[in-house]
């Protein structure tokens, strides 16, 4: 088993619950583990869960292993590093992925510097390749994308020498391949050693808000940004996604001025978004936030400014104030149903 | 007894106004290109320590790895108030990873030794990794915190504090000693104070080879060793082969500047006309319903 060098996913749960962005890693995982010919494994932590671990098969996962103890219900750093690095030495897989998420930074870069591995933080893409060095070549290693320095270049980073390669990976980059029911995945109880003296944070208190409103599958994202970050055109903008049965997007300074909150926000340090329809509305189109949504089918972009980086990347353009032309838009839909 | 307390800031190039050269063709950053400026979440991280220090008394000492220049950042949390300063620079440090770089701090936190408190800025702007606070904790055993955003209660053996969650946040405790990661939410930096600047207005920056960095420190006349210290490799006590590019486990294979797709945007005009046009072939398309 172990020497096959597997690739595996770090099953990230919230109350018992796998993260979205878990299931995604899976379906990446799958991907990358045909062309290497291995098989999809997985690490989970946590309590009384074994029912939703089902599921992890219909993503295309073979094995997970489980650690149920109820200490471990929910995430803190320092026992669930270890218990990840013991599953790696034991397993030796080839790649580990973790979320891009808060538990999966904090968590990894722990694992790394203990196995002493290479990890990459927040890659967007991955991929299977090559890689020459001082008249070495290493042959199907992981190719660890993602954007540095601000969002102003693409690296691509390769850990040659480590085993495994590991990579944490943003939330919503990765496609989801459709479920199939009758895959079923293993689950491996295993029995790793746990310390007393590992439960070093005490959890307080955990608050999570159920989302209102859900930007990431949502199919139509009306943004708005610097150009409507007044509560006129905010209203508008509110508006035009409600007639069109979209949610509402924004620009980060339109979080960081308050009239909108985070969970609102598209780009580096937000969302990513692919929806049928982007509508950016007093968006300038600055490579952060371009890099949660360039992906989308369509782009619309109304900006004042005929010179606005946005027009770039948009399908259609329309040069004008956002005020002036939402409401066009709000009655052409009427006028049409 | 305040706590002991120590602080890792960096120095980083100002990804926010990059320019085309600031790659250099072997993936490395060309720091030259592009001004320096302290990282941003780790004047929060140091306005904690300020923060803590404020109520309950202790000792903050800030720790900076790289090159000469970043002297500057010392300078900045001095103007600020810390207790002490180490910069720790040596060429053997260059080309670090996040591996080698919380290698290098964790032996210079060692030969500080006795602390209570490690606070570090959630990430740097210059590489968004988020890694070097968590590594440094591990290396060192001990537990961390990231993401904090506010601390609740600290106390002689003990901090309380809230960290932000995915869709959330959580109040989480640990007993010292333990690193914090804060965010820029945190807290409103302090500035420089007036007196603290003119009490320093001495250290120098003395030029030295420009193969390796501009600014230099001259820890002479006015003010006393104990407040900027440098230490090199062998200072820390650091196996060379750990540091810098040979301890680094990451390689940079490629690098591409993000270029936009200039071309296909359908102009349409701002009337009524136009924009019903819009929305009629959008509808065509089942974009929208
Ligand atoms: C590390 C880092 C991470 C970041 N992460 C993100 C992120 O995740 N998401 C994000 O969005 N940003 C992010 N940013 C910020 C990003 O760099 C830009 O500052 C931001 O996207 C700009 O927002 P904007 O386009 O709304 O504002 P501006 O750049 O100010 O643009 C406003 C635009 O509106 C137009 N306009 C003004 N008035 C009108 C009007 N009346 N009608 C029509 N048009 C008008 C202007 O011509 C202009 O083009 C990040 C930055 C950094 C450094
Ligand atoms: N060279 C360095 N010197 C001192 N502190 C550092 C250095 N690199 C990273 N850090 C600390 O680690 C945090 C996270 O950095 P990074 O992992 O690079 O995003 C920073 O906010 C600093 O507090």
């Amino acid at each position: 088993m172990a020497g096959k060098k597997n690739v595996f996913v770090f099953i990230e749960q919230n109350d018992k619950k796998i993260a979205e962005v878990s299931l995604e890693l899976v379906c990446e995982a799958k991907r990358l583990a045909d062309k290497l010919n291995v098989d999809v494994q997985a690490i989970a932590i946590g309590h009384d869960m074994r029912d939703e671990l089902n599921l992890l098969g219909h993503y295309g996962c073979s094995i997970v292993y489980y650690i149920d103890e109820q200490r471990l219900s929910d995430f803190t750093s320092f026992p669930y590093a270890k218990i990840i690095v013991d599953m790696i030495k034991k397993h030796e897989p080839r790649i580990v992925l973790f979320g891009a998420s808060a538990t999966g930074r904090d968590v990894a870069p722990r694992v790394a510097s203990e196995l002493k591995c290479g990890l990459t933080a927040d890659c967007t893409e991955l991929e299977i390749g090559d890689y020459k060095a001082k008249g070495k070549t290493y042959n199907n290693i992981l190719l660890q994308i993602r954007p540095a320095f601000g969002g102003n270049i693409i690296a691509t980073i390769v850990s040659p020498e480590s085993m495994p390669s590991m990579a944490t990976v943003r939330e919503g980059v990765m496609k989801m391949s459709e479920p199939d029911s009758s895959l079923t995945v293993e689950i491996v109880d295993e029995k790793s050693e746990i310390n007393d003296e590992w439960f070093l944070t005490e959890i307080i208190e955990i608050c999570r808000e159920e989302r209102s409103f859900d930007l990431k599958s949502s199919q139509i994202v009306v943004s708005a940004g610097m150009g409507a970050c007044n509560p006129e055109s905010l209203e508008l903008v509110k508006k035009l996604a409600d007639t069109l049965g979209g949610v509402v997007g924004s620009s980060r300074p339109v979080v960081d001025s308050g009239q909108l909150i985070k969970d609102h926000q598209v780009g580096q340090t937000g969302v990513t978004v692919r929806p049928n329809l982007y509508i950016a509305c007093g968006i300038s189109g600055q490579i952060q936030h371009r890099a949660g949504m360039t992906d989308s089918k369509r782009i619309i972009a109304i900006n004042n400014d005929p010179n606005a980086p946005i027009f770039n990347i948009a399908h259609y353009g329309i040069v004008g104030e956002v005020n002036d032309v939402i409401p066009k838009m709000i009655k052409a839909y009427k006028a049409k149903a | 007894m305040g706590p002991n307390m120590i602080v890792t800031v960096k120095q980083v190039p100002d990804t926010h106004n990059v320019t085309g050269d600031a790659m250099k063709p072997d993936g490395t950053v060309n720091r030259g290109a592009l001004p320096a400026i302290f990282n941003p979440e780790d004047l929060n991280a140091l306005e904690e320590a300020l923060k803590v220090r404020e109520k309950s008394g202790g000792t903050i000492t800030v720790i900076t790895m790289g090159p000469p220049k970043a002297v500057e950042v010392l300078k900045e949390c001095l103007f600020r108030g810390v207790d002490e300063a180490i910069l720790i620079s040596d060429r053997k440090f260059a080309g670090a990873d996040t591996l080698a770089t919380s290698y290098a701090l964790k032996c210079a936190i060692e030969k500080v030794g006795n602390f209570d408190l490690i606070f570090c800025g959630r990430q740097a702007i210059d590489g968004d990794t988020a890694q070097v606070g968590p590594q440094i904790a591990e290396k060192l055993n001990i537990n961390q915190l990231t993401n904090i955003f506010e601390i609740l209660e600290s106390n002689e053996k003990s901090i309380t504090a809230k960290r932000s969650i995915d869709g959330g946040y959580e109040i989480v405790k640990s007993n010292f000693p333990v690193l914090l990661t804060v965010t820029g939410e945190a807290n409103e930096p302090r500035s420089p104070s007036a007196k603290l600047v003119m009490t320093y207005k001495n250290i120098d920056e003395k030029v030295c080879d420009d193969s390796y960095d501009s600014a230099y420190i001259e820890p002479s006349n006015n003010f006393s060793v104990k407040q900027i210290k440098q230490w090199d490799v062998e200072a820390i006590m650091a196996d060379p082969a750990l540091c810098g590019l040979s301890g680094s486990p990451t390689k940079v294979k490629k690098i591409e500047n993000v270029v936009l797709t200039a071309g296909d945007v359908k102009q349409v005009p701002n009337t009524q006309e136009g924009i019903d046009e819009l929305i009629q072939e959008l509808t065509r398309e089942h974009i929208i319903g």
